[in-house]
């Protein structure tokens, strides 16, 4: 149960206000989510290079950690830490050496998020006090996916966060509440995937991602869902070219979406884009039930 | 209107700017400037006020409503002028879900397009709305009118009563218990009436289209156990 | 030849325990009518219950308190996180929300009479405010449902409290049903719904869904009634500390707490006797939320489903509640089920004590209807008396029990003064079985 926001820019020139703007979509969210916070931002992708988002690595074990990446990476290894969460830019070619590496490594370090382009942060606490300990503000970027949680079921933890990114430069953030999410985990993980936590929506993530894994596409993958998963959503997803949105059914959790010649913007509530350039003239509408709706930059 | 009293939530609390609006012997014509997506602005108005929310509007606007005349100029969210009682509420802009919900009387006009379930449950109040409403518009309406000069989302009228629902444009389907009615001469002059209200003057009444109840759920009967 | 056939042994005729006496009338009606069964009253199979915990009482180690003499107190105050004006009860025990609709107006004042004859509240129903029973009601609770039938502004002003139903105990995920025969002119005019025909109500508010959206509902509610009134959130027990957390979380000034045995005027059997939890089992972890919140006792908790006694009435209190409600009891104080209509009982096929058809309109006692004549069988003013009656013993019994206890409040009864009498009760409560310090899930195997 939760606020969602979501910015897509058309035009290249906002690209160093993205994460001004989604801070500011964050923050007014706070009463629908005052649990938890987290936001993925798009950008920067190179050619050749895999960004590799962890989370909990403290100073003390920087060195450890640091000698155990370049030897399985090598010098191409760049690090970028905010807060508690490090984002790690190493040759693809190397991904998989690194993955292995974070996952062994143990001292509460963990995998967040991997792909050319998507950096991943999320924690609890006030949405604007997570925001600001990641500097939000200070991001750049092609678009960004934004949340904050108001938890129903499952813990209030930096893991019960959204969003879930379960592949590469994926991630799903939810609002509602899913009624067979603990079936279809049971199936998921029979098709070899792990879920790190008993949140629904990372079931609806991980759903996705394996859809995807088989070769559809994110829109066949969503409209797949609708047969899939049950129960009250409003997801908003993340790619590395773009998002889609999509609504269940019967569609009772809030969404509206504001589009103008220079960018696309989703969020839980029409008060979230009272801060966006030129919102006045935007068209704004509300997405209709189990209808994909689908950007991508070109 | 230049003598308008300026209530400024930039400024002031919500509950600053309701209690200056909810009095008894408040009167006179009133702006809210800055509401910026509040929610419940100018709830619970028990006086013949007018109020101008200028800019967006949250959840539940004009929620309650009793004789006041509320415009909202720009969009309003979830629930506008829900279980209104009389008096009138203005969106300028489009309405969120569950526009007029359960409202029992008083005129609410949607310059723009309304939501998925507008006019759910409603009792009584009428509402127009110059765009399209979405889906489940009218469920278990009760009575009242809801004028839609444009188009109507899936399952409208679902499990209706007693309300009577007039649209213009296309009806993507129609719910349980739904069905097309012959338009009355009354019928007529009633829809001519709402739209007169509402200032639509660009659609003829004989353009829109009669739906009401078929009554068929009225008293359970074995054959239409499924549309329960 | 007769003599020897007298000699062979006949088995007695068998009933199944699988396929009893009732499920195989079930089978029948279904196939016969085609549509479920469909009654009030609340769960009527056996569950783990308060009869399962039983008070320690004082000895040496504990001193007990005069009875009679020496004070044990029973006020209450609800609503003091937000609202600026909270209610104060004399007893902890409230009426829970019945219509008029469901109830007859007699009955519902009545139950305005009796409750505010000992200093405690009463509740509206699905159906609105009647002015009986605002006249008659010192304290009236006004729910806020689905439906909105008859909800007005002027209504909820006029209220002491705010109650938002979510769900009720025997129907937790359900919606409504009063069926035609009580869709008199007066109650149809109230709903407005056309006269004598069957009403169904939903299962969901229509305007708001989920925690995030019921936390600005409860600022509409706030901001309309000058944040006086204690906003109560009612939930059918089903996932109670999830809900309990959330009800906080948009809040709740008070969570009322309503488990399966909780009556209801009309709903399917299958998903009375199907759905829910025994209250019992939900009152620990509905605590647990509280405490892990920081907000209990600051949040105040009513219970209710099955409440039948000051001892019922004590052991929720001990278990964390602050308050219980009664509704079926209630209406036995008021007659229903009484021996004398025994006669009136078997014309409609039922016999006193298993009188369940409320939704029909046709009971005899004239609680449960909107039959004039039968309604005008109730005299509201002998009625509250019997209700005051009922609900001073209540409270006269918890505090016999409470003194017993060492306890000068009954607010001060807690887990640790009971034991549990069964496994079941012990697990579901976390208190310990009886003679040992152990309850199912304490310490390892």
């Amino acid at each position: 149960m939760c606020g969602i926001v979501g910015l897509f820019l058309k035009n290249p020139a906002l690209q160093p206000e993205l994460g001004l703007l989604t801070a500011q979509m964050l923050r007014v969210m706070t009463e629908r989510g005052p649990d938890s916070a987290g936001f993925a931002v798009y950008g920067g992708a190179r050619h050749g290079q895999t960004k590799i988002t962890v989370r909990g690595l403290v100073p003390s074990d920087m060195a450890a950690f640091e000698k155990g990446l370049l030897a399985c990476a090598g010098t191409g290894v760049t690090f970028l830490s905010r807060d508690d969460h490090t984002v790690i830019t190493v040759p693809t070619e190397h991904e998989k050496a690194v993955r292995q590496f974070i996952a062994a490594f143990g001292h509460g370090v963990s995998f967040v998020a991997s792909g050319d382009s998507i950096e991943l942060y999320k924690g609890v606490g006030l949405p604007e006090d997570v925001a600001t300990r990641f500097n939000l503000a200070g991001m750049s970027g092609t678009h960004a996916i934004g949340h904050t949680r108001m938890a129903t079921e499952s813990a209030v933890t930096t893991a019960g966060a959204h969003p879930f990114s379960t592949g590469p430069d994926q991630c799903l953030v939810h609002n509602g509440s899913l009624s067979n999410h603990n079936t279809l985990r049971r199936q998921l993980v029979r098709e070899g995937l792990t879920f790190e936590t008993e949140n629904d929506s990372e079931v609806a993530a991980g759903y996705l991602s394996w859809r995807l894994s088989r070769g559809e596409r994110l829109d066949e993958a969503l409209t797949a869902s609708l047969a899939d998963l049950d129960g009250f959503y409003t997801f908003v997803v993340g790619t590395r070219d773009g998002f889609a949105v999509l609504r269940d059914p019967v569609a009772c959790k809030p969404a509206v979406m504001a589009e103008t010649d220079d960018y696309v913007a989703f969020a839980s509530e029409y008060r979230a884009f009272a801060q966006l350039p030129g919102i006045g003239n935007a068209t704004v509408f509300e997405p209709e039930p189990q209808r994909v709706y689908h950007w991508e930059h070109a | 209107m230049s003598n308008m009293q300026e209530i400024d939530l930039a400024e002031c609390t919500l509950r600053d700017a309701n209690s200056q609006l909810q009095g008894e012997d408040v009167t006179g014509a009133w702006v809210i400037r800055n509401p910026r997506g509040r929610h419940a602005l100018a709830v619970g108005l028990t006086a013949p006020v007018d109020v101008l929310v200028d800019g967006q509007a949250g959840y539940y606007a004009a929620g309650m409503n009793q004789r006041a005349n509320v415009t909202i100029n720009g969009n309003a969210g979830p629930g506008v002028a829900e279980n209104m009682m009389s008096g009138r509420v203005h969106v300028s802009g489009n309405a969120s879900m569950a526009a007029g919900a359960t409202g029992h009387g008083g005129l609410l006009v949607i310059d723009g397009d309304a939501g998925a379930r507008c006019g759910i449950s409603m009792k009584g109040i009428d509402i127009v709305v110059r765009g399209s409403v979405g889906h489940m518009s009218a469920f278990m309406a009760q009575s009242g009118t809801l004028v839609v000069c444009g188009e109507a989302g899936e399952a409208l009228g679902d499990s209706l009563y007693e309300a009577k629902l007039f649209v213009r444009g296309d009806v993507k389907s129609l719910g349980a218990d739904c069905e097309e009615k012959e338009m009355t001469p009354q019928d007529l002059a009633h829809l001519q009436s709402l739209l007169d209200r509402a200032g639509i003057t660009e659609y003829p009444a004989d353009s829109f289209r009669l739906y009401g109840s078929a009554r068929r759920l009225y008293h359970f009967h074995v054959d239409n156990a499924a549309a329960y | 030849m007769t003599d020897n056939s007298k000699k062979i042994p006949r088995t007695k005729p068998r009933f199944s325990a699988t396929f009893d006496p009732f499920t195989i009338s079930e089978i029948q009606r279904a196939a016969a009518t085609g549509i479920y069964d469909i009654r009030g009253a609340g769960t009527k199979r056996k569950l783990p219950h308060f009869d399962d915990l039983l008070f320690l009482g004082a000895s040496i180690s504990r001193y007990p308190l005069e009875g009679y003499r020496e004070r044990c107190d029973t006020d209450v105050v609800l609503g003091t996180r937000f609202a600026r004006k909270p209610i104060r009860l004399k007893t902890p025990v409230t009426i829970a929300g019945m219509s008029f609709g469901a109830l007859s107006a007699q009955a519902k004042e009545a139950l305005g009479r009796g409750a505010s004859a000992v200093g405690t509240s009463t509740t509206t129903g699905d159906g609105g405010m009647t002015p009986e029973e605002r006249g008659h009601s010192s304290i009236l609770v006004y729910q806020y449902l689905p439906s909105r039938y008859g909800m007005n502004p002027d209504d909820l002003r006029r209220a002491d409290a705010i109650e938002v139903v979510v769900g009720q105990g025997a129907k937790p995920g359900g919606g409504g049903m009063l069926l035609g025969q009580k869709i008199s002119s007066r109650v149809a005019k109230m709903r407005d719904l056309p006269e004598g025909i069957d009403q169904r109500s939903a299962c969901r508010h229509p305007d708001w869904t989920g925690p995030d959206d019921l936390e600005i509902k409860i600022e509409e509610l706030r901001e309309i009634t000058n944040w006086e009134k204690p906003i109560y959130l009612k939930i059918g027990a089903s996932r109670p500390y999830y809900d309990v957390s959330l009800a906080v979380k948009a809040g709740a000034d008070v969570v009322v707490l309503d488990g399966m045995q909780g009556g209801t005027a009309a709903t399917q059997e299958v998903f009375i006797e199907h759905v829910g939890l025994p209250i019992l089992s939900a009152i620990r972890s509905a605590v647990q939320a509280l405490q892990d919140l920081g907000m209990h006792r600051k949040v105040q908790l009513i219970v209710s489903g099955g409440i039948r006694s000051g001892a019922d009435m004590a052991k929720a209190l001990a278990l964390g509640a602050d308050a219980v409600a009664i509704g079926t009891a209630a209406l036995v104080a008021l007659g229903d089920q009484s021996p004398d209509l025994a006669e009136e009982y078997a014309r409609l096929g039922t016999v006193p004590g298993a009188y369940d058809d409320w939704q029909d309109g046709r009971d005899p006692a004239g609680i449960t209807t909107q039959d004039p004549e039968l309604a005008a069988r109730l005299d509201p003013v002998l009625g509250g008396r019997r209700i005051a009656n009922y609900l001073s013993v209540m409270t006269m019994e918890a505090q016999a029990i409470a003194r017993a206890c060492g306890k000068s409040h009954l607010h001060n009864l807690e887990p640790e003064d009971m034991v549990a009498l069964t496994m079941e009760a012990a697990a579901m409560t976390r208190i310990p079985l009886a003679g040992t310090e152990w309850y199912p899930g304490k310490g390892s195997f």
